[in-house]
């Protein structure tokens, strides 16, 4: 296993130095029109070093390592949501519950592996404690718009999200130890997919695919996108329990699963008025637009492996 | 820890914590004496302006600060030794003895070319509006000239620390600087401070057509 892994990060390093190169080429030979792209382009490329390196670190570091990285992501990502949505003064200190306690017992229970315990606290015991503080404390006034964003704040940037490196525990992948093949897996996958979404687009895109909601995705990006990303999990099905029918299946689901997710908080952003969650990494924006499509990908890779895989 | 080393490092901690997005409108960092004017929704606010400036800066730009919230114990170490905070104690609405002892006290703040951070508005809003200005800023520019008045928007800390809370959430806040204002000495003081008023309202109103 480890073996994969290293030669998995040697690959990524190598395909992000050939952009790096490639990009550098082309802001030297540029037509001025050109410009702004490429370098939108070398932020982008920038950002993913620095991205692939703190997942290396914390894979190094082990499973704690990996849990306090998912952990810090959450955190960020919580931030930027709650910003944009409607939180009330009086909901200072659900707020804080949110931040301070929710989140660091859900990601104990995950470093603890505790399925049953993880799998329900915040669908169950967040949401029914949630809506009674902000009862109590802000009363009625624009209740169901407070409570409905506090809860889908802990379901997407915690819950959601807290799948990825959950992944790395499932029981029978990780029998000698945290197994991170099937969280690299999807990271890898759903990455590769908004990345080659966005590039088939801007060479091939003709037929916008929700305009309303997002204005740069198009059918011809997403038929590209997804059919290499598929393709590219296919290739990597030894990180996964998987053999090749089944891959090529769930390899597709997790890319579709990736798009649902993007287009969901494409919409989210379009309903608050914003381009991005927050400029936090240049050239991609915030922390919730990197990680929207593991949100809704990592759960359904979750729970269809821990379903027939064990 | 040395007092500046403290200071850095509870600067970072600020940007950190709200991921301080800074914006600058016709407006760049300068050596030059300065008011820099805000509104007004929490504790924090100026910690956020100070936490923005240079280094060099900020050991020369002094915020004002509540007397009486800034007293006790630890708050009264970092207003004084970290912050360099200019204490004053907030007139009450008529008192035109203790309003000319605050400004005196501002003025003499000012002293050895130092900056100010003030809030005109004189309590803390609900982040919704921009209250009408109170008229110390005017009294300050009457006794020293050329100061530069810089308006700058803060947005957000109304959500790290509310009024009456004690413990931060983690939000995103922004600030915003916007071009110098000067003070015109034949100009009647209400019409300076609706100016003033006027220059920091437009620096909101550019934030929501951008």
């Amino acid at each position: 296993m480890n073996h994969d892994l290293t030669v998995i990060f040697a690959v990524t390093a190598a395909v992000l130095l050939a952009a790096w190169l490639l990009g550098r080429i082309a802001a030297r030979h540029a037509r001025p029109a050109n410009a702004s792209t490429i370098e939108n382009f070398n932020q982008r490329v920038g950002a993913w070093w620095w991205m692939i390196v703190v997942v290396a670190a914390s894979v190094g570091a082990g499973w704690g390592g990996a849990v306090v990285l998912f952990a810090a992501i959450s955190f960020l990502a919580l931030r930027e949501f709650l910003t944009l949505v409607n939180t009330d003064r009086a909901d200072h200190r659900t707020l804080l519950a949110i931040f301070f306690i929710v989140t660091p017992c859900h990601y104990y229970f995950i470093y603890r592996g505790w399925y049953g315990l993880f799998s329900i606290f915040i669908p169950v015991w967040a949401f029914v404690l949630v809506p009674i503080s902000a009862a109590l404390r802000g009363g009625p006034r624009n209740f169901m718009a407070r409570v409905s964003e506090m809860q889908w704040a802990l379901i997407i940037c915690v819950y959601f999200i807290s799948y990825a490196p959950a992944l790395a525990g499932l029981p029978e992948l990780s029998r000698k130890g945290p197994n991170f093949g099937l969280a690299l897996y999807l990271m890898l996958v759903t990455q590769v997919s908004d990345v080659l979404q966005y590039a088939f687009g801007h060479l091939f895109g003709k037929h916008a695919m929700a305009p309303a909601v997002s204005p740069h995705k198009t059918w011809e990006g997403f038929a590209g996108g997804v059919v290499c990303a598929t393709a590219l999990g296919v290739a990597l099905r030894r990180l996964t329990p998987f053999a090749l029918v089944p891959s090529i299946i769930i390899s597709l689901v997790v890319c579709l699963t990736g798009v649902a997710g993007g287009l969901t908080m494409s919409a989210i952003k379009r309903d608050c008025g914003v381009k991005d969650f927050s400029s936090l990494i240049p050239g991609h924006g915030g922390i919730l637009d990197r990680v929207d499509s593991i949100c809704f990908a990592g759960p359904v890779l979750f729970h269809v492996t821990r379903f027939f895989y064990g | 820890m040395t007092g500046s080393a403290l200071a850095s490092l509870i600067a970072w901690a600020v940007r950190a914590t709200t991921s301080l997005s800074v914006k600058h409108v016709g407006h760049s960092f300068s050596g030059a004496q300065r008011i820099y004017f805000a509104n007004h929704v929490s504790h924090l606010d100026f910690v956020v302006i100070w936490a923005s400036l240079p280094r060099q800066l900020r050991a020369k730009t002094r915020p004002v600060a509540a007397a009486d919230y800034w007293s006790g114990g630890l708050r009264r170490v970092l207003a004084e030794r970290v912050f360099h905070a200019v204490l004053v104690n907030r007139p009450a609405g008529g008192d035109v003895h203790a309003a000319k002892e605050a400004v005196t006290e501002l003025v003499e703040g000012m002293s050895g070319g130092c900056s100010l951070i003030l809030f005109p508005e004189g309590t803390r809003g609900s982040g919704a509006n921009v209250a009408a200005f109170h008229g110390g800023i005017a009294a300050v520019c009457q006794q020293i000239a050329g100061v530069e008045l810089v308006p700058t928007l803060i947005e957000g800390t109304q959500r790290v620390l509310p009024k009456g809370e004690l413990f931060p959430v983690p939000m995103l806040c922004r600030l915003t600087f916007g071009p110098p204002v000067y003070y015109d000495a034949q100009e009647p003081r209400r019409l300076f401070l609706d100016r003033l008023r006027q220059s920091l309202c437009e620096l909101r109103d550019l934030k929501s057509s951008a």
